[in-house]
């Protein structure tokens, strides 16, 4: 008896291992441990045995029925991935084809990504963002900045008049002053914004965008003007860039200067089309602060003879251009998809 | 300003390169626009050559053959058109391989069978003249023959096309420029061309000036000349002329322009017997009084222009254009020659008004110092007498004599490094202003500078001062670059700033692209938006003096923008991309300046519900509740478009949302199209910066959903009302997720499917606690819109 247990059990562990498939697996337990089994049937046989043999045969039995279940489920398992992973491999997508539902990606406008980022690039340099009124006052356009009554860009050839004393602003920069009336020094400010002149052509528009900037303390010089915008260079153009000074004439600065950045295109054999080959690339006009613009704001705390501090106004158009390559003015306001799809 | 490098060098002559010389006065204040070469190349091939023999053509009449001595025993044969050319003339010579002004190189040639081996040249052909009738005949006196003719004649010189600043009109001369060179390089500078007058200030000079408007003339001094004879000039004067950009014109003539070239001041040559009545008064004009300017046109003034009249009436305005009566003119013999100061900001407003601008004006109107009218007149003394054979009437007109004595100014040692950032020795500072013209006495603490008369308008406080010191000191290498200290600075973006970015984003994360629009635009545009007479969006800011009808009023919506935009691409077959803008919209009235806010609008393809979607992510990206409510707006559809108020604070209207009338889209040409616009600054002063914690997680909701039934007229915005005022304080959420209409359905009904979810803080609620509160909000959905329960 025990004999035949043995032999059933070795018989069904070599099925097992031998099987294909999960339903012939199946088959196979309900051959071997089925109710017609023959193994149930030799367990149920053991009450007939002789007591010295009910033990031993009882064991024999229940232990071989436990092996196959537990094979039978090993087994099972084995089938089953096995099975899974020929299922899977069958199942095939075309993953090169366009992912779906499509989730279009809108973009910010070159001038509006351009701005955000000089803003970020100044706000980590201690510079706080102010805005200001676009039609405004001439007193703050031109007379607190400095420009004689007879300066040519108070002239209604260049500059837009809605009413006698009010115009639209031809630069950020008569936010300097109300900056100033807002604030006591030490004062730190951009001025992000639209400006307008009198001008239409391929490199002029009569709408474009300027930041003024505006550092005012006891101890601002030169050298931090120069210190500070070779940061703001670098940020936006590369770390390898350097900044240069060239004396020029503002009215509301003294000294004032133009500042040029070197050059950041590769220079091959062809003629730089930025640079002209000169090396430098002229990026925004700049100065030390007129004394005349603070006398219109000595009593909101700016006594030129103990404070001094530092002015800039660059055009975003002209640095978007320059850094993206957009080589006409007039596409930044076009506002075709082809376009506004390339930045932001 | 044009400089030629040749003329330049009468007066400091640096040894740079025209390149280095530019790049140096770049750096230190003298903007160079070009680096031009005028006149000729290859200058070996151009030389002295004398006529041997000169025959004609034997097959073309108006070519003469000429056989030219080039030097040095060598001869050459030369065809040459020119009517005048004859043996035993001295000439100038082109030999092959020259390049003439235009750029064309010579080369040898057959003309008409007859070789030709170079040019005999007229003026023009050299750039020193516009003389093209014949050939130019050089004095013959020293010359040799095969001498170069560039040691002869300055036939080519480098230019240097400077932009010169506004506040520097002593740099509108050439010694002004040479005095620039001398400080920038430390060349050494010669003793300006006015250091030797030969005039006279004893004498009665036979012409009367008065000066009624001593307002408008600071000074006025003029000299006579007798036994002047007319003629062209020299070929070094008009050569110098043309290098400079002027037009020789006769010697006379050719002395003002050459003069003012010189020393920035404009001279003028009146024919003294052409002034009526020997004299002249400088007065200001009548109104309506007219006068025939040198262009042929008749010039209305008004008492606003200043002019200079004889016994006859008008001659000239002043400082801006001469009439033509009293013109030099061939038979003129006698010449009184001006050279007068007008104040700069009167000639800038008689120039713009009469639109009128001349070489002279444009100099004038900058501001030029009285002293440089006397310093003119001397340099044109002298240069009549030696070219115009003429005589000086001893004495001098000289009304109103040189200005102010100089000012003096302190500059301290210690403001100069305090602004700079870099400390500059005294004896520096002192060296570069001696080297502009400055006067300078040392003192305890810096400096006393004296201002020469040329700077006097420009430089007048130290902060001026240190602006010459530091341009010339440079800012190069010789400035440190430092950063600020920065004390008490926290860069950081306002609430506003930072929220107005994620509005921007939130519309950018959903698929829209941004653009930029034109904050004017076309008056007509408030018909085609269909404004009605009274809409406020009518009360447009108008330029005065617009570029273009088109951009002539600003934007009172962001709508207009955005259809250009949207129209722009469907033209140009982009479809109908999702557009936003972010800026500003403009209303006049309210005060001095108009009302300006920051608006955010947008322009979808689809519906309203689109444009709905769309403002809904940005309302959620800023934590605003809004509450939207049919309304018209004139630009969309009747039947679908709303106005946005804040949910709890209905009255403030944020804004509006519609499909956009089909007449506004068909005038760009668009399809169906929807478009939101809110004022984003009032947005963003109810938006939810820093949220305050809730606990929603602790104990989970129960979810529920309704479908109720409502006449189709009744918005699902009242249906949520009715379920959150129902609803109580267990009622934690509602949203209409579903509307149905068909067949299931009561014509003239819909039935909207409700999500609810009910919430405790405290426990978990089961259906039990939720039954009572379902019900309260079913039967006041019966009772106040008429709501059945479906299903
Ligand atoms: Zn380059």
């Amino acid at each position: 008896m025990i004999d035949r247990i043995s032999e059933l059990r070795a018989e069904a562990e070599a099925a097992i291992a031998g099987v294909g498939a999960s339903a012939e697996l199946e088959n196979l337990r309900v051959r071997y441990l089925g109710r017609k089994a023959e193994l149930p049937n030799l367990l149920r046989g053991v009450a007939g045995l002789a007591p010295e043999q009910r033990g031993p045969t009882g064991k024999a039995a229940n232990e071989a029925r436990q092996a196959l279940e537990a094979r039978i489920a090993e087994r099972s398992g084995e089938l089953e991935a096995a099975e899974l992973d020929a299922r899977l491999l069958s199942d095939t997508v075309d993953v090169t084809l366009p992912g779906e539902p499509a989730r279009p990606v809108g973009r910010l406008h070159l001038l509006t990504a351009t701005r955000r980022e000089i803003e970020d690039v100044f706000l980590g340099l201690g510079f706080r963002i102010a805005e200001g009124p676009e039609v405004e006052t001439v007193y703050y356009n031109f007379d607190a900045l400095n420009h004689s009554p007879t300066h040519p860009a108070r002239g209604r050839t260049d500059t837009f008049y809605v009413a006698d004393d009010v115009v639209l602003r031809t630069h950020t920069s008569p936010m300097q002053v109300r900056s100033m009336e807002a604030q006591p020094p030490p004062l730190y400010v951009i001025v992000p914004g639209r400006t307008y002149r009198r001008d239409s052509d391929a490199t002029h528009t009569p709408q474009f965008h300027q930041i003024e900037g505006l550092a005012v303390d006891e101890d601002i010089t030169l050298a931090d003007l120069k210190g500070t915008l070779l940061a703001f260079a670098r940020a936006v153009f590369g770390e390898e860039r350097e900044v240069r000074l060239r004396p020029h004439f503002f009215p509301f600065t003294e000294p004032s200067v133009e500042v040029d950045v070197s050059c950041f295109m590769a220079h091959t054999r062809e003629r730089c089309r930025v640079c002209k080959d000169t090396g430098w690339v002229e990026i925004l006009g700049s100065g030390m602060v007129d004394p005349n613009v603070f006398a219109h704001v000595r009593e909101y705390g700016y006594d030129p003879e103990r404070i001094q501090g530092f002015a800039f106004g660059l055009g975003i158009e002209r640095i978007a251009m320059l850094k993206h390559g957009v080589p006409d003015l007039r596409l930044l306001y076009d506002n075709d998809v082809r376009f506004l799809e390339q930045f932001g | 300003m044009r400089l030629p490098l040749e003329w330049l060098h009468d007066y400091c002559s640096p040894g740079l390169e025209a390149g280095e010389l530019a790049t140096r006065l770049a750096m230190t204040g003298t903007e160079v626009d070009r680096v031009l070469h005028h006149g000729v190349g290859e200058l070996d091939a151009f030389v002295v050559g004398r006529v041997l023999a000169a025959e004609a053509h034997p097959d073309a009449d108006r070519l003469t053959v000429c056989r030219v001595a080039i030097g040095e025993g060598a001869e050459t044969q030369i065809v040459c058109g020119a009517p005048n050319v004859a043996a035993g003339q001295t000439v100038a010579v082109a030999r092959p391989g020259a390049v003439l002004p235009d750029g064309t190189k010579l080369r040898k040639a057959r003309l008409r069978g007859v070789e030709s081996d170079g040019m005999i040249l007229a003026e023009d052909e050299l750039g020193i003249g516009i003389e093209h009738a014949g050939i130019m005949v050089l004095a013959e006196d020293s010359l040799q023959a095969g001498q170069p003719l560039a040691g002869v004649l300055p036939i080519a010189t480098p230019v240097l096309e400077l932009e010169i600043t506004p506040n520097r009109p002593d740099c509108l001369g050439i010694y002004g420029v040479a005095r620039e060179v001398h400080a920038a390089t430390a060349a050494p500078l010669a003793p300006p061309p006015w250091s030797e007058d030969p005039g006279s200030f004893d004498g009665d000079v036979p012409c009367e000036v008065v000066v009624e408007a001593g307002d408008l003339c600071p000074r006025f001094v003029a000299r006579a000349f007798t036994g002047v004879t007319i003629a062209p000039s020299p070929p070094w004067l008009k050569a110098r002329l043309m290098a400079a950009g002027q037009r020789p014109i006769n010697n006379v003539v050719d002395i003002t322009n050459y003069v003012m070239v010189l020393t920035g001041q404009p001279l003028h040559a009146f024919d003294l017997d052409a002034i009526a009545g020997a004299r002249l008064i400088v007065r200001r004009a009548g109104d309506r009084e007219q006068l025939v300017t040198l262009d042929g046109q008749t010039r209305v003034l008004d008492p606003a222009v200043c002019l200079i009249a004889d016994g006859d009436g008008p001659a000239s305005i002043a400082g801006v254009m001469g009439g033509a009566r009293s013109e030099v003119s061939p038979g003129t013999t006698r010449v009184l020659m001006e050279a007068a100061s007008w104040v700069g900001a009167n000639i800038l407003a008689t120039s713009s008004r009469l639109g009128l601008r001349s070489e002279a004006s444009a100099r004038f109107e900058k501001g030029l110092a009285p002293e440089q009218a006397l310093e003119a007149q001397a340099v044109a003394t002298r240069l009549m007498l030696e070219l115009c054979g003429a005589k000086l009437v001893p004495g001098t007109i000289d009304i109103g004599g040189a200005g102010a004595d100089p000012q003096l100014v302190r500059l301290r040692d210690a403001r100069v490094g305090g602004l700079l950032g870099v400390d500059i020795a005294r004896s520096e500072s002192a060296l570069h202003l001696q080297r502009l013209g400055f006067g300078v006495t040392e003192r305890s603490d810096g400096l006393d500078v004296a201002i020469p008369p040329h700077r006097r308008n420009d430089v007048t406080r130290e902060a001026d001062l240190i602006e010459e010191v530091a341009r010339l000191h440079g800012m190069d290498d010789e400035l440190p670059a430092t950063l600020p200290s920065r004390r008490g600075a926290v860069g950081v973006l306002t609430r506003e700033q930072r929220l107005r970015r994620r509005a921007e984003d939130a519309l950018t994360a959903a698929g829209l692209h941004e653009i930029v629009g034109w904050s004017f635009e076309a008056p007509g545009r408030d018909d085609v938006l269909r404004l009605a007479p009274g809409d406020p969006r009518r009360r447009r800011v108008v330029l005065e003096n617009p570029m273009s009808e088109d951009q002539s009023v600003m934007r009172t919506t962001l709508l207009g923008s955005l259809l250009d935009a949207a129209g722009l691409n469907a033209a140009r077959g982009q479809g109908a991309p999702g557009l936003f803008e972010s800026g500003a919209v403009y209303l006049a009235g309210g005060g001095p300046l108009p009302c300006e806010h920051h608006a955010l609008g947008a322009l979808v393809p689809g519906d309203v519900l689109a444009a709905k979607a769309h403002l809904e992510a940005v309302l959620a990206a800023l934590r605003v509740e809004a509450a939207f409510t049919a309304a018209p707006q004139p630009f969309l559809h009747p039947g679908r478009s709303a106005r946005v108020d804040l949910a709890h604070a209905p009255g403030a209207q944020l804004g509006w949302l519609g499909d956009v009338h089909p007449l506004v889209a068909r005038a760009w040409d668009l399809d169906v199209v929807a478009a939101f616009e809110v004022d984003l600054g009032a947005l963003l002063t109810h938006a939810s910066a820093v949220p305050a914690y809730e606990d929603l997680t602790s104990y989970p909701e129960l979810r529920q959903d309704i479908a109720v039934v409502v006449d189709t007229a009744v918005p699902a915005a009242a249906v949520l009302a009715a379920v959150r005022a129902a609803g109580g304080k267990l009622l934690g959420r509602a949203e209409v997720f579903d509307v149905y209409t068909g067949a299931q359905i009561a014509a003239g009904r819909k039935s909207l499917a409700v999500a609810l979810a009910f919430r405790a803080p405290d426990r978990t609620l089961t259906d039990e606690d939720a039954a009572p509160v379902r019900e309260r909000i079913v039967a006041r959905l019966a009772e106040a819109l008429g709501g059945e329960l479906r299903g």
